[in-house]
């Protein structure tokens, strides 16, 4: 009898099969998960979950004889009541006589849990953030590398052939080799021959020999390195902080009394897109939560989705807001600021010149992106709303003249998805998708 | 009893090391081998975490074999399952080859250790070893370099012919996989290792003897027709091992696509001993660890507490819910194997006159474990359980039959357990047994060759149960991809011949695209 301990084999035999099934089911997957954004709070969209998708989407087919049909008789454990010849109610919905037809098609779901790597590439396969290009770099966490000293371990690619050999050579000059016994030998040699008080005839020429031997040998110790192994030295590196890019993101939201519950719903899901969304690109992704009425106010996010402040509506007071809390903690010379903007678009016109200077001169020179989501009744879903908002005017040109300012109409929370991938698409799929 | 009451039990807690796994398996091994004289394979246990443990499950228990989705499928299956606490995991995991390989949890503790030895290292392991139907059709010492052919092979035909490709031909043999087996030893057990080497020496000699300019010379004319019973013949027909058929015949299948074929042929031939003899094979491994643990505690080498653990873990393994119980799913194998070897060691020792008239030839034998090993070797679960499932465990179990006719609004009670209900319950229990005819018996009848080539097959129709008829579009839609031309099915009554259904498929073209 063996024992033999596997324990330490590498596990994970089954990831390929496992990547298989995912890439098999993929669209089913996909779709799963971009139905689980629902009732999740902006931060913990990205955790490891649960889906389930359509059994049939990876059904396995054999022939087999079918649930029903045909004269079948059946053993069964447990007898108490029966005796032979009598006559039982066919149970309904399966039970003895096997089960019905065409049943459980909701109950029928294959579920397993995606790890949060799996969900957020499934999730954001193909998105990517606009500009990227302007990162600021500032003092941060994100590591990096850097030269530190030598190592006697190490990667044949960073042997240091220099520092080997210097190693090497001083080792070889504090041993002495070649032998010092050869040497001495050679010493001796020569001091006997001086130590003579009367020189016999040759004796200069072999003294002379001798020198030359001693020069020699002395030369080859200085010059001929021998490299053993401990003489080994490798370029070490060590994992340093430097500077990243981070990120601030601006979430201004309306909250006057003209947006309902389910418009709110629909600013917190595109809110928490564009959280997740900036996390990933982002090492810090800081965000601020405005709230306007005719006044704003800086709050947090439980405040921001479920306050019940109500007013009037003055968005400039919320793009003043914004400018002010840049001017104080987010410099733009630091900071890569995205704007995304939330509203019924129930403003008043008097504001509207105002809210487009703001918007056009200032906001847009500091922001990477900004985007502004009208939100909609949720009974207008479906539905092109021909009918357009004042601040949907007001804001109109300034699409035209920005390529980073982007603007969508939302009114149903399947819609939230499509549009944020619209506006967030890889430059080039979106140039289209634009107009 | 045999053997002395021991000074000090093997152990108290329930951690566990290496010298602790051997002198359990040197505690067990005297009972096993020296009393109970089992005849096994050389054992090779093997500790594996439970992350190991969900990927053995996932590949069908063994311990390598080629990649596809479904292995992957399962795996995630097994793994929520496991997460959240709705199932465990095995406590063991044994695989039929020469040596036998067990594998055993890291989490066991020390008791469950050696139940899971006495259980499978040498339960299992003398069953597979003995059983007749194992020795028909496994090659023990083969399967290991067999699966590793197979898997290399898959790789191999990835890297020629894409991933996708080689996934729709196994997704298609897999539907058929049930269809792979010969049912009846017309052809000799196959020695796998000679297999893997004969298909690489088969590849070496195509790939050395390769001349694109074969492929132009002409063949000559058509062959003339033949009469229908010589062409039925020269085919094999008729022949239910349906993927020998597409392997043997398929007029339309690359070399390596019929080379697929036929390895999941062959490890569907490799399981199919199992699925016979379920309850017999979990039986056998269920009452070697019972009696051996029961030894163990007997001698002292476990203690009270220890033992307690091992009763309260077999009996859930060996429990039969009631049919009205709402846990109710068939019969449990384990407990009807092990309650049928129980039975038969107690009409051994202590027979009533109702066994000595019903099973003359064991009652009072004395010997059960003989007994018993000689059940072991000789049946599988059909004959097990139809020559002993006995009176007294009818009555013990309150067995009952019922009759399920189509068009009855109320089922029938047929038979209970008394006098007249024995033999009935027995036969009738007997064939939910018997996979030869719980699963549906489909053959390939024929082939139009003079015309356009449509694969005729036949479902005969027992007690007018059809098939499933989706999941048979399916699957026959496979079947004809493979077969490259239209598939018809019939479902037939074997009694009357009458035709109660037919399904037709058209192949894909281009289905490995």
């Amino acid at each position: 009898m063996h024992i033999v301990d596997r324990r330490l084999n590498p596990g994970g035999k089954s990831l390929v099969n496992r990547q298989r099934f995912l890439r098999r089911a993929r669209a089913y997957v996909q779709q799963a998960v971009r139905d689980s954004l629902q009732d999740r709070s902006i931060k913990d969209l990205d955790k490891e979950r649960q889906i389930s998708i359509r059994r049939d989407a990876i059904h396995e087919p054999t022939l087999h004889h079918a649930g029903q049909g045909g004269n079948r008789e059946r053993v069964l454990p447990g007898n108490r009541e029966y005796m032979e010849g009598d006559r039982i109610k066919r149970p309904q919905g399966g039970g003895g006589a096997g089960s019905q037809a065409g049943e459980g098609e909701g109950a029928d779901e294959f579920r397993f849990a995606l790890s949060r790597e799996e969900f957020l590439d499934l999730f954001l396969d193909d998105l990517e953030l606009p500009d990227m290009a302007k990162k600021r770099l500032v003092a941060g966490k994100v590591e990096g590398v850097r030269r530190a000293g030598y190592s006697t371990l190490g990667n044949p690619s960073n042997l240091s052939v220099p520092r080997s050999m210097q190693k090497a050579m001083s080792r070889r000059l504090a041993l002495r080799r070649p032998s010092s016994a050869q040497l001495r030998q050679v010493e001796d040699a020569i001091a006997e021959i001086e130590a003579r008080e009367k020189p016999l005839p040759n004796d200069a020429a072999a003294l002379k020999k001798l020198r030359e031997e001693r020069a020699h040998l002395v030369r080859r110790r200085n010059l001929i390195a021998y490299i053993d192994p401990v003489d080994l030295r490798y370029r070490r590196f060590e994992p340093q902080p430097r500077p990243v890019a981070q990120a601030v993101m601006f979430c201004l939201m309306d909250v006057s009394g003209s947006m309902t519950a389910h418009m709110k719903d629909l600013a917190k899901r595109f809110f928490a897109l564009l959280h997740l969304f900036l996390s990933r690109c982002y090492e810090h992704v800081e965000v601020v939560f405005i709230h306007h009425t005719d006044r704003a106010a800086e709050v947090d996010e439980q405040t921001f989705f479920y306050s019940t402040v109500t007013g009037g509506t003055l968005v400039s007071s919320a793009l003043d807001k914004l400018l002010e809390v840049v001017k104080d903690r987010y410099s733009p010379n630091d900071w890569n600021i995205y704007v995304a903007q939330a509203s019924d678009g129930d403003t008043m016109a008097s504001d509207n010149d105002r809210v487009v200077s703001l918007m056009q001169d200032q906001i847009l020179r500091i922001a990477q992106y900004a985007a502004y989501l009208e939100v909609g009744r949720e009974e207008f879903a479906g539905i092109e709303a021909t009918a357009t908002t004042g601040l949907w005017n007001a804001y109109a040109p300034v699409m035209e003249a920005n390529r980073h300012f982007a603007m969508r109409k939302v009114s149903h929370r399947r819609e939230i998805y499509p549009v944020f991938r619209e506006l967030f698409q890889r430059r080039g799929v979106s140039e289209g998708a634009r107009n | 009893m045999k053997g002395g009451i021991a000074s000090a039990p093997l152990f108290t807690g329930s951690d566990w090391d290496f010298s602790l796994l051997n002198r359990i398996y040197d505690a067990i091994e005297p009972i096993a081998i020296g009393e109970m004289k089992l005849n096994i394979y050389p054992n090779q246990l093997e500790i594996i975490s439970a992350e190991q443990m969900l990927d053995a499950y996932s590949s069908i228990g063994m311990p390598l074999f080629y990649k596809h989705w479904s292995f992957g499928k399962q795996f995630v299956t097994n793994e929520t399952l496991y997460r959240k606490g709705l199932r465990g995991l095995a406590y063991e995991l044994v695989i039929n080859s020469d040596p036998c390989i067990n594998y055993l949890m890291q989490e066991n503790s020390a008791t469950m250790q050696t139940l899971v030895i006495a259980h499978a290292a040498f339960g299992h392991n003398h069953f597979f070893k003995n059983n007749y139907v194992f020795r028909q059709w496994t090659d023990a010492e083969g399967i290991l370099d067999y699966l590793e052919f197979a898997k290399r092979y898959i790789a191999s035909c990835e890297e020629r012919y894409g991933q996708l490709a080689v996934e729709r031909v196994l997704d298609a043999a897999h539907a058929l996989m049930n269809q792979g087996v010969h049912r009846y030893p017309r052809i000799r057990p196959r020695d796998l290792k000679a297999e893997a080497e004969r298909e690489a020496e088969r590849q070496a000699f195509r790939d050395r003897i390769f001349d694109d300019l074969w492929r132009t010379v002409p063949m000559g004319g058509k062959a003339a027709a033949v009469p229908n019973d010589q062409r039925r013949a020269a085919l094999g027909l008729p022949q239910e091992n349906i993927l020998y058929f597409l392997e043997k015949t398929g007029p339309r299948l690359e070399s390596w696509q019929r080379e697929i074929l036929r390895i999941v042929r062959l490890i569907a031939q490799y399981f199919y001993p199992q699925r016979q003899t379920k309850a017999m094979n979990e039986g056998a491994a269920t009452y070697t660890h019972y009696r051996i643990m029961t030894t163990l505690h007997q001698r002292g080498l476990i203690t009270d507490g220890s033992f307690m653990e091992f009763i309260q873990s077999h009996t859930g393994v060996v429990y039969q819910p009631t049919y009205d119980s709402g846990h109710f799913g068939g019969f449990n194998p384990y407990a009807l194997g092990f309650g049928i070897m129980s039975d038969i060691e107690r009409i051994c020792d202590t027979p009533t006159d109702e066994d000595r008239e019903w099973f003359g030839d064991i009652a009072g034998s004395r010997d059960p474990v003989e007994v018993l090993k000689d059940i072991w070797a000789n049946y599988r679960d059909e004959s097990f359980v139809s020559q002993f499932l006995s009176p007294h465990l009818i009555r013990q179990w309150r067995l009952f039959k019922i009759l399920d006719h189509e068009g009855e609004s109320e089922v029938r009670v047929d038979a209970i357990h008394d006098e007249r209900g024995y033999r009935r319950i027995r036969r009738a229990l007997a064939r939910e047994h018997d996979i030869a005819r719980q699963e549906p018996d489909i053959q390939v009848v024929d082939v139009d060759l003079a015309g356009d080539r449509t694969l005729m097959l036949e479902h005969g129709v027992i007690d007018g149960v059809l098939l499933d008829d989706a999941d048979a579009a399916m699957v026959l839609q496979n079947l004809a991809n493979l077969w490259g031309y239209e598939v018809v099915l019939s479902e037939v009554d074997m009694e009357t011949r009458k035709e109660f259904k037919s399904h037709r498929c058209q192949p894909r073209v281009d289905w490995t695209v």
